[in-house]
């Protein structure tokens, strides 16, 4: 790689240009940062504090269960915890944390210099943000949502739940769709138009193909949620009958919608999830993935299939037998393409040499947890053992197996994986080693024995259970289970912060890994790449020939972006991307408002509606010549090509 | 060290239109979600008709025909300037892009103002039963799109008369065309189901 440090630009030329993509500075300027790299972090870093309090809530629970006919919480707490425990990890930790993953390695993998639309994803970390502070100062003013994480109605409905806690839960929705709707059409856009030169459709990265692909689930199944959720605060706002049985509504219709978003949730999750496992696991086998192409299409089958299958969550309520068979088969159908990724990365490590490196240590422990989790998804599709088990700890257990193995083990090697890129220093492989350990540990203790409670009947979300039902000493493993995996993040914690200050320095690509964010510093410069790269290969830092091309002759002046082709990525035009605003923090702002005000009265839509206007126009209104702005009209020549015209120049690499 | 060989794209053009541009690909984003959220809100319409004997449920008179039919006319109608105001975004022609902006903001008010009729002769409210509550769910979305398509076509027509203008501001114009479109041709279907499907079923 060091033919690339020597680049054909003068110096005061690198100058310029990482003065204009340098982010204001000062307590002020953060409110302006657009930059993809610097809103991951934040994206990453407060998605992290959630996964910590909703990890908190979680402990609560455990230490609650540990003994039979505890009192220490009482159950209109516990409804509170269990509720805002669920949706805090799915709504504002598990999809977040993914998309800031791709927020920030998404424009590196693909050699581009920013993000698409990246005052939009500032847009989306703000809603993001504010989502969870209303959640939590909710919660604190003891109205945290208690209808549980899909409140269902009946119970969700003005008549059972007269408090403002069902409002908290169906707005925190709107707030947190909002973000990840935003983020996955910036992410579908980079990766179709900011490609490098070079990086046609079969080149993409693993990791990059499976953001894409779950930000198109994203486009298809949030806006089921969002039109369920807003259907519930209009019953219980202004007098709908959506779900009233009474007034020829259905409350089994809040299921549908809700599942059809539900069930892709867990994909959304889950995809991303096997993107860093094809990344990380090529990287510690020091060769190719296997069955690249069966890869990608097992991503995009999968997404597909998501869609057919919601039903299994709602066999419990007597559906037609014939929809019954149909979504078993479908649920079971679902397990071929996820088995032909795990032969894949199987066929990977056989006949590469793996490296056991810390990363790699979350990769092998996701093998186990997720198949595991996999098998009981396959006993759950069937509908007997599905009535069998309805709302027992069993689905709890199988839940955690999925989504912790298929997507916190992963999103833990990536930490280890990417820790040094972001911030230039490595964290403690032995640390790493015993939070591994410890987690492992502390997870099959917690969740293994919930299979074995529900099998004897215990259901999920009861406060307290007695003595009689012999459940005690499973439950008892479970807290302890849960107080290892929490010594364990602690662990992590320490060295995540001690090693920002005293971790070894990290060289530009410590793993020795394929990808083009490794062909940058660590931490990579405000412009990404000085030089942006082109690609003549699938692991472009293992297969790019000495002499590979990088791209000159973008402007250091301006945010100068190259757009490429969306197929072969051929060099199409140049864009000037917007630098630093407070319009998406505005905008974010009176969002906000509009969102909480609406919850308490329709007036607040209306009347919430004009501060968003207002700081719109400030957000899409440009700056003329004289405050930055380029281009001044009259045009002398037309410098845009006429639509369907051949681009300028360029040419083939 | 050897330099490495370059890739010269200085001459390449500041900006394209259609497809080959990033706001293109934005559009497309917000046309997916929003159709998806038309396709749910319709398909929990006729989830209601398989659960009622009859339609509308409980003898309520279908919404009036005549101001829906209108509404439509003017919509599709709408297409005509749109259309030509595009093709002036293209051509990067500012002053055929000021009339057609204008004369589409004109359609605009007049699609607006009859929709407030369309709301008074649905024949049932929002709070009388699930039926009345998914039609004005379904009038309300739509509403809402051509509630906003108007004031960011205003807010993009305003900038193209006092500026500052840019070139590039001509794809804006063209993607701005591009979503009216969506706009118009997702009314059809609501129209449809709105004002045919109780008539029909």
């Amino acid at each position: 790689m060091s033919e690339r440090l020597e680049l054909p630009h003068a110096a005061e030329d690198i100058a310029l240009l990482e003065r204009t993509w340098a982010e204001p500075r000062g307590f002020a300027g953060w409110f302006f940062h657009v930059d993809h790299k610097s809103i991951a972090r934040r994206y990453l870093v407060t998605a992290f504090v959630y996964f910590l309090i909703g990890g908190v809530l979680a402990a609560l629970m455990r230490l609650q269960l540990s003994r039979p006919d505890n009192a220490l919480i009482g159950p209109d707490l516990y409804n509170q915890i269990f509720t805002t425990h669920g949706t805090t990890m799915m709504f504002l930790f598990a999809v977040p944390v993914m998309q800031a993953l791709g927020i920030y390695f998404v424009p590196l993998m693909v050699g581009a210099r920013s993000i698409a639309f990246p005052r939009l994803v500032a847009f989306s970390y703000w809603m993001f943000l504010f989502g969870g502070i209303f959640l939590y100062t909710s919660f604190l003013l003891n109205a945290g949502p208690d209808v549980g994480w899909f409140a269902y109605p009946p119970l969700s409905e003005a008549l059972y739940a007269p408090s403002r806690r069902a409002d908290v839960w169906a707005q925190l929705i709107t707030f947190t769709e909002v973000a990840s709707l935003a983020t996955a059409i910036s992410l579908i856009t980079t990766v179709f138009k900011l490609r490098a030169p070079g990086m046609t459709l079969n080149r993409i990265p693993l990791f990059v193909w499976a953001q894409v692909v779950t930000s198109f689930m994203v486009l298809f199944a949030m806006p089921a949620v969002m039109l369920a959720s807003t259907a519930l605060i209009l019953d219980r706002l202004v007098n709908t009958h959506f779900f009233d049985v009474e007034h020829a509504g259905d409350a089994l219709l809040w299921q549908h919608l809700f599942w059809f978003f539900g069930h892709p949730e867990v994909y959304i999750i889950f995809i991303p999830g096997s993107g860093l496992v094809s990344m990380i696991l090529t990287t510690f086998s020091r060769r190719r993935t296997f069955g690249y192409l069966a890869i990608v299409l097992s991503l995009v089958s999968t997404a597909f299939m998501g869609f057919g299958l919601w039903v299994h969550h709602m066999f419990a309520t007597g559906l037609p037998q014939l929809g019954e068979s149909f979504f078993t088969a479908a649920s079971i159908i679902i397990a071929v393409p996820t088995g032909i990724q795990i032969f894949c990365w199987i066929a990977t490590m056989w006949s590469g040499r793996i490296h056991v490196k810390a990363p790699m240590l979350w990769i092998l422990g996701f093998f186990a947890i997720f198949i595991c989790g996999g098998l009981t998804g396959v006993m759950l599709a069937a509908v007997p053992l599905n009535t069998q088990v309805h709302d027992t700890f069993f689905v709890v257990a199988h839940l955690h197996y999925v989504l912790i193995g298929g997507a916190v083990f992963p999103l833990f090697g990536a930490f280890y994986y990417w820790y040094p890129k972001i911030t230039g220093r490595m964290l403690s492989e032995r640390l790493g080693r015993w939070f591994f350990g410890l987690f492992f540990i502390g997870f099959n203790l917690t969740f293994f024995p919930m299979h074995v409670l529900g099998l004897h009947g215990m259901p999920r979300r009861i406060y307290t259970y007695p003595t009689v039902m012999g459940w005690g000493a499973l439950n008892l493993a479970a807290s302890i289970g849960a107080l290892l995996m929490a010594c364990g993040v602690l662990l992590f914690i320490v060295d995540a912060v001690s090693a920002l200050y005293a971790g070894e320095i990290a060289t530009a690509n410590p793993w020795g890994a394929g990808t083009l964010e490794w062909a940058t510093s660590s931490p990579p410069p405000g412009s990404n790449f000085p030089c942006p790269p082109t690609v003549g290969g699938r692991e472009p830092l293992w297969e790019n020939p000495p002499d590979q091309p990088v791209v000159i002759g973008l402007r250091t002046d301006v945010r100068d972006v190259l757009v490429t082709h969306v197929l072969d990525a051929e060099p199409d035009h140049r864009l000037e991307f917007p630098g630093p605003s407070i319009w998406p923090f505005l905008t974010a702002m009176a969002t906000t408002v509009m969102f909480v005000w609406s919850i308490f009265t329709p007036w607040g839509v209306v009347y919430g509606s004009l501060p968003i206007f207002i700081t719109m126009v400030g957000w899409f209104w440009p700056k003329s010549a004289e405050e930055g702005g380029t281009q001044p009209w009259p045009i002398h020549h037309r410098t845009l090509p006429q639509p369907g015209e051949a681009p300028a120049a360029g040419g083939a690499i | 060290m050897s330099q490495p060989r370059t890739l010269d794209v200085g001459a390449l053009a500041p900006g394209a239109f259609g497809s080959r541009s990033l706001m293109w690909w934005g559009t497309l984003g917000m046309v997916l979600i929003e159709s998806t959220v038309f396709a749910l809100a319709i398909a929990s319409y006729f989830y209601f008709r398989t659960r009622m004997p009859s339609w509308p449920p409980g003898g309520v008179a279908p919404p009036d025909l005549r101001w829906g039919t209108i509404n439509t006319l003017i919509l599709l109608a709408s297409i005509l300037p749109n259309e030509l105001a595009k093709h002036a975004g293209e051509h990067v022609d500012l002053r055929g892009v000021r009339i057609w902006m204008v004369v589409c903001l004109l359609f605009g008010l007049g699609f607006n103002v009859v929709r407030v009729y369309e709301f008074r002769h649905l024949n049932v409210m929002w709070d009388h039963d699930a039926y009345g509550s998914i039609v004005w769910v379904l009038l309300g979305l739509h509403t809402t799109h051509i509630v906003t398509d108007f004031l960011d076509t205003a807010v993009l027509t305003a900038l193209m008369f006092v500026g500052p203008i840019e070139e590039k501001r001509f794809v804006d114009v063209e993607e701005n065309a591009v979503y009216w479109n969506f706009v118009v041709l997702a009314w059809l279907p609501i129209y449809g189901v709105i004002y045919w499907a109780p008539r029909l079923m």
